[in-house]
C-alpha cells in the first residue's frame, strides 16, 4: 500500500480545451460545436446516442439497432420516457452482428430480424439505427427498409446514426430526418384551430402529461408530442398544428425548421423548467393565438393558481438554500438557462455551467445571464468539472449519471436532471419537486462526514 | 399446488421464439469487460480505440452499478479516421490522456469500429512508441475486443491475459499464487484477499477493483481512484508457484493462467467460481496444497455455520424452482449451490456461448435430470417466454431480470452484474462459505416473505 502523496498535483487543462472554457463578464467567445478531442474523456456520447434519445419515446414503433450487441444493450430501458399505452420502445432489439456478418454483410440478418419482429410485436412503424460498422461493411440499410416497408405495410425508416459520423448533435439531426418522413402522411381533418406540437419534451417521469394538461386547460390542443409519449399516428398528422413549440432546441430545432419550411408552421423556443420559463411558455402560446383572448385569460389564471399552490413551500426552501452555490452540466444549453433561473429563484448562485452540445449563441446568452466570474464550459470532462467544483467550492452539482460520482466523491450534493430521473421536474409542480430535490441534496447531514467537508469543519473550529 | 397439477406442468413443454434479432440481451459487449479489468490495475486508465460513444455508454453502465467514477478515454474516431485509420487520433488521445491523468499505464482495448476497418494495432503501437517513448513513460498495453465476437466476459478474460502477457516477468519461483477470479464483485475480491492473507500466501490478484471501484469518499481529488493490482505484482506473476483461475468456461479459452503455464511453466489450476459448499471446498483444497497449511479454523467454522444454516432452512427451499441467468460461469456456480440446498434450477440460461455451459453444469451437477433446462446464447425475451410454463418460485441473476420477476410475480434475488436498481451491487458477496451463507439467507428470507405476504392469516412466527 502506497502512502498518499501529501498534496495532489494540480488538475491541468489540456491546451486543446482552453478555448472552450470562459468566464461570465469577460468578453471572449467560446469554442464549441467541435468534435471532442481524442483522449479528453468527454461526457458526450455519439451520433447513435443522439438519434436513439430523440426517437426512443415513440412508444408504438419498433426500434431495431443494427450492429453488434453493445449499442442496443446499453440503451435498454434506460430512460424515463413514459408511455400511456404501448411499451414496445422499452425493449432492446439488436441484429447482434457476429464476425461472419461483418465479413459477409448483415443485410440478410437485418431483413429477417425486421420482418420477424414486426410480425411478433405489430408496431405502427419501425426505425433501424445504423451503428459504427454498418456503413463500413457496406450494408444497404435503406434498401432493406424499403423492401420490408412494402412487404409489411408500415413505414420502416433508416436512421443514419453511425457513431463516428459527427457528434451527438448530428444524431439529433439524423433522427429528425427519419421522423420527418412520417410527418404529413395522414389527414389533418378534425384538428382544432388552436393546435400545437410539443417538440423536445421527453415525458420523463410523466412531464409531458403535466404540460399537456396545462395546454388543454388554457384551450390549446396538442396534436402530437413528437418526443414524449409519442405515437406514430399523431406524428403523421403533426403538420396539422398551427405552432411548433420546441424545448431542448438542440435536438428538435431541425425538425421544427423543416416543418416551417415545408408547411409554414412557425416555431417558438420554450422551456418548461422553473416558474418563469413555464409561465413564459404558456403566455407565448396564448399570444400566438391572440384571435381568442380567452386563451390568455385562462393562461394568466392558470399561472396564478399554480404559483399560489407552490409558492409558500418554495419560500420555505429558499430560506434554507439562500446563498448556496451550484454547478450545472447538462446535455443541451437551453436547459441550462432554465436551471440558472430556477436556482436564482431558490436564492442560489450558479458558479459553473456547461453543456455537451450548446451552440455559440447559447453560450453568449449564458455569459450574459450569469454573474461575473461564473465558469462557462463546452464539452467538458470529469477532471475539468472536478477542478471547477473545487475551485468554486459548490454545494450542489446538477447533471446526469456520469457526473453523479464526481460530485459524491468530493462530498458535494447532486441533483439528477437527466433522462433517468424519476421525479417530474417540469411545470409548476415540477419546480416544487426540483426545490425539494435540491433541498434534500444540499441539506442532508451526510456531507459533514465527507473527508473534505469534515476537514473544513474542523479547521473552522476555534 | 397439488401433485397432479405439478405433473401437468412438467408435461407442458416450455418453448421460446427463435428470433433472428436479439431481444433484451443477456450479455454485454466485449470492451466493457476489458475496461473493468483495466480499472482493476493500479494507476491504469482504460482507453478505447473507436468512437466516443462506446466509452460513454460503458462508463454510464459501470457507474450505475458501482456508483464510482470510472474514466475511460477514447480515440474519438471521426469520419476521417474511419476512412484513413485512427493512428493520429490514437496518438493525440494517448498523449492527452497521459498529460491529464499521469497514469502508470494506458490500457487500450479495440472496438468493433477499429477492428472492422482493420486497424493494425501492432503497427500503431510501434509507431507511437518509436516517436513518443521516453524514460518514465507509462506502460502501454493492448487487447483486441471486437464486440461482434463473444461477450463482455470474453473481453474480461482477454484483458487479464493481455495484462499478464505484456507485464509478467520470468524469474526464480516464489511462493506467490496467481489468482484470476473472473468477473466477481468488489466484496468478493476483498474476501479472496482476506483468504489468501489468512493462508499466509503472497498473491497476485488480477484484476482487483475492490478498492478502485468501491472506495471511500475522497479527501483530495483522485484523478484515477487508488487501489488495483499493483503493476509490480503483475511482473511477479511470472515467478509464481501456481495460478488458480476461476471459471470452467476457461477450459477452451486462451486465459492468463494458460499463458503463464505455456510461457513460464507455471502450473495452472482451473476451478469453478467458488460459490456454495463444494466449489468453495475445491478452492480451499487448492490453497491448502499451495500453502502446505491446513485451512484456517475461521473458515472451517464458516463452513460449519453454512451447513447448519442449510439444515435450518431446508424445508423452506426444497424443490423450489429457480431460473438462473447471467454469465455462464456465474450460472454454473449458482446452480451448483442451489442444487446443494435442495432447490431445483429449472432453467440455467446465459447470453454467453462458449459452447461449454451444459458440459460444465453436468460436471458440477452429475445428478441433473430433464427437469433442468440449459440454454446458452439466449436473451431475456426468450427466458421470459420459457418462464411462462416453467413456473419458477424465484429468479436469480442481475437486475436486468427485474421486468421478468415483476411479470411472474416472483422474487428476484439480485446477484452478479449489473445491479442497476439497488445500491450496493458491488458489495454483494457471492464467493466462499461466507458468500454462500449470505446468498442462502437472502434466498430463504425472500421465499419466507412470499409465504408470509401471500398468506391470508399473516403469520408473525414462521
Amino acid at each position: 500500500m502506497q502512502p498518499m502523496p501529501p498534496s495532489q498535483p494540480e488538475i491541468g487543462i489540456l491546451p486543446v480545451r482552453e478555448a472552450s472554457i470562459v468566464e461570465a463578464g469577460k468578453g471572449a467567445g467560446i469554442a464549441c460545436d467541435k468534435h471532442s478531442a481524442a483522449g479528453s474523456v468527454s461526457q458526450r456520447a455519439c451520433v447513435f446516442c443522439g438519434s436513439r434519445v430523440v426517437l426512443y419515446p415513440i412508444a408504438d414503433a419498433l426500434h431495431l439497432v443494427h450492429g453488434p450487441i453493445g449499442c442496443a444493450a446499453y440503451t435498454w430501458d434506460i430512460r424515463g420516457a413514459l408511455s400511456s399505452g404501448p411499451q414496445i420502445h422499452r425493449n432492446s432489439f439488436s441484429t447482434d452482428l457476429q464476425e461472419m456478418d461483418v465479413i459477409y454483410g448483415g443485410e440478410k440478418k437485418l431483413y429477417h430480424a425486421l420482418t420477424e419482429l414486426i410480425d411478433l410485436y405489430k408496431p405502427n412503424a419501425a426505425f433501424v439505427y445504423s451503428t459504427c460498422i454498418v456503413g463500413i461493411i457496406g450494408d444497404d440499410v435503406a434498401a432493406i427498409c424499403k423492401r420490408v416497408a412494402a412487404e409489411k405495410g408500415i413505414p420502416v425508416l433508416p436512421v443514419n446514426s453511425e457513431g463516428f459520423r459527427g457528434t451527438k448533435k448530428d444524431g439529433y439531426r439524423a433522427a429528425c430526418e427519419a421522423v420527418y418522413k412520417l410527418v404529413g402522411t395522414a389527414p389533418t381533418e378534425g384538428i382544432p384551430p388552436h393546435s400545437i406540437n410539443i417538440l423536445g419534451d421527453f415525458n420523463l417521469a410523466g412531464e409531458t402529461w403535466i404540460i399537456r394538461d396545462y395546454y388543454q386547460r388554457i384551450g390549446v390542443n396538442v396534436v402530437s408530442c413528437i418526443t414524449g409519449d409519442a405515437r406514430v399516428e399523431d406524428i403523421r398528422r403533426a403538420h396539422g398544428a398551427k405552432l411548433n413549440l420546441v424545448q431542448c432546441s438542440g435536438s428538435m430545432m431541425h425538425l421544427a425548421k423543416v416543418m416551417e419550411r415545408d408547411y409554414g408552421i412557425p416555431v417558438k423556443r420554450v422551456s418548461y423548467f422553473g416558474i418563469e420559463d413555464m409561465s413564459a411558455a404558456l403566455y407565448e402560446t396564448a399570444k400566438f393565438f391572440a384571435d381568442d383572448p380567452t386563451i390568455m385569460e385562462r393562461a394568466q389564471a392558470l399561472v396564478r393558481d399554480e404559483v399560489a399552490l407552490i409558492w409558500p413551500q418554495l419560500r420555505a426552501y429558499r430560506a434554507k438554500l439562500q446563498g448556496k452555490k451550484a454547478a450545472i452540466y447538462v446535455g443541451g444549453a437551453f436547459k441550462a438557462f432554465s436551471l440558472v433561473r430556477a436556482l436564482k429563484m431558490l436564492g442560489m448562485e450558479t458558479a459553473v455551467v456547461g453543456s455537451q452540445t450548446g451552440g455559440a449563441e447559447d453560450y453568449k446568452q449564458l455569459q450574459e445571464m450569469c454573474d461575473p466570474g461564473t465558469i462557462i464550459v463546452d464539452d467538458s470532462n470529469p477532471l475539468e468539472l472536478a477542478k471547477f467544483c473545487l475551485q468554486k467550492d459548490v454545494d450542489l452539482f446538477i447533471g446526469g449519471v456520469k457526473e453523479r460520482p464526481i460530485a459524491y466523491k468530493m462530498g458535494i450534493g447532486f441533483c439528477d436532471h437527466n433522462h433517468e430521473r424519476k421525479e417530474p421536474l417540469a411545470g409548476f409542480i415540477g419546480m416544487l419537486h426540483f426545490a425539494r430535490e435540491v433541498y434534500s441534496s444540499v441539506m442532508s447531514p451526510v456531507w459533514q462526514f465527507a473527508p473534505r467537508r469534515a476537514a473544513k469543519l474542523k479547521g473552522a473550529q476555534p | 399446488m397439488n401433485v397432479t397439477s405439478a405433473i401437468d406442468n412438467e408435461l407442458d413443454e416450455p418453448r421460446f421464439n427463435h428470433c433472428t434479432a436479439t431481444r433484451n440481451a443477456c450479455k454485454l459487449c466485449t470492451p466493457l469487460g476489458a475496461c473493468l479489468v483495466f480499472r482493476g490495475i493500479e494507476g491504469t486508465i482504460p482507453f478505447l480505440h473507436g468512437s466516443q460513444g462506446c466509452s460513454t455508454y460503458i462508463r454510464r453502465y459501470l457507474i450505475s452499478h458501482f456508483r464510482e467514477p470510472i474514466d475511460i478515454a477514447a480515440s474519438n474516431f471521426s469520419e476521417e479516421s474511419a476512412v484513413f485509420g485512427g493512428a493520429s487520433n490514437f496518438k493525440a488521445g494517448v498523449s492527452n490522456v497521459i498529460r491529464q491523468y499521469q497514469p502508470k499505464m494506458v490500457a487500450v482495448a479495440t472496438t468493433c469500429l477499429s477492428e472492422t476497418i482493420g486497424e493494425d494495432m501492432d503497427r500503431i503501437f510501434h509507431d507511437y512508441l518509436k516517436e513518443s517513448w521516453h524514460e518514465g513513460h507509462p506502460h502501454l498495453i493492448k487487447v483486441s475486443t471486437p464486440s461482434y465476437s463473444g461477450t463482455h466476459i470474453d473481453g474480461f478474460h482477454a484483458a487479464v491475459r493481455a495484462a499478464v502477457a505484456a507485464l509478467a516477468l520470468p524469474g526464480d519461483r516464489t511462493r506467490r499464487v496467481n489468482l484470476f477470479p473472473g468477473m466477481v464483485s468488489a466484496a468478493d475480491l476483498r474476501h479472496l484477499k482476506e483468504i489468501a492473507d489468512d493462508f499466509g500466501l503472497p498473491y497476485t490478484l488480477l484484476p482487483d477493483y475492490s478498492e478502485s471501484m468501491d472506495g471511500e469518499t475522497w479527501s483530495e481529488y483522485e484523478k484515477l481512484q487508488s487501489g488495483g493490482t499493483p503493476i509490480e505484482a503483475i511482473h511477479a506473476a511470472g515467478c509464481a508457484q501456481c495460478s488458480l483461475e476461476f471459471g470452467r468456461t476457461l477450459a477452451d479459452f486462451p486465459s492468463a493462467g494458460r499463458f503463464l503455464e505455456e510461457r513460464f511453466n507455471i502450473p495452472n489450476r482451473r476451478l469453478g467460481l467458488p460459490i456454495g459448499l463444494r466449489e468453495t471446498d475445491a478452492l480451499f483444497e487448492a490453497l491448502e496444497a499451495a500453502s502446505g497449511l491446513p485451512t484456517p479454523a475461521k473458515y472451517n467454522k464458516e463452513r460449519g455455520r453454512l451447513v447448519d444454516a442449510l439444515i435450518d432452512g431446508h424445508k423452506y427451499v426444497f424443490e423450489k424452482r429457480a431460473i438462473v441467468y447471467g454469465e455462464e460461469d456465474l450460472v454454473t456456480g449458482l446452480a451448483a449451490f442451489l442444487a446443494e440446498t435442495g432447490i431445483l434450477p429449472v432453467l440455467c440460461a446465459s447470453g454467453g456461448k462458449s459452447g461449454r455451459l451444459e458440459r460444465n453444469l453436468r460436471e458440477v451437477l452429475p445428478m441433473l435430470d430433464e427437469r433442468t433446462r440449459i440454454h446458452d446464447g439466449i436473451d431475456f425475451a426468450q427466458i421470459a417466454e420459457l418462464a411462462e410454463s416453467l413456473k419458477p418460485d424465484f429468479i436469480i441473476g442481475n437486475s436486468k431480470g427485474y421486468a421478468l420477476a415483476r411479470k411472474l410475480g416472483v422474487p428476484l434475488i439480485r446477484v452478479g452484474f449489473p445491479i442497476h436498481d439497488r445500491i450496493g451491487g458491488q458489495r454483494i458477496l457471492h464467493l466462499g462459505y461466507r458468500g454462500a451463507q449470505a446468498l442462502y439467507d437472502t434466498i430463504v428470507n425472500a421465499l419466507l416473505d412470499v409465504k408470509q405476504t401471500s398468506s391470508p392469516i399473516g403469520y408473525s412466527y414462521l
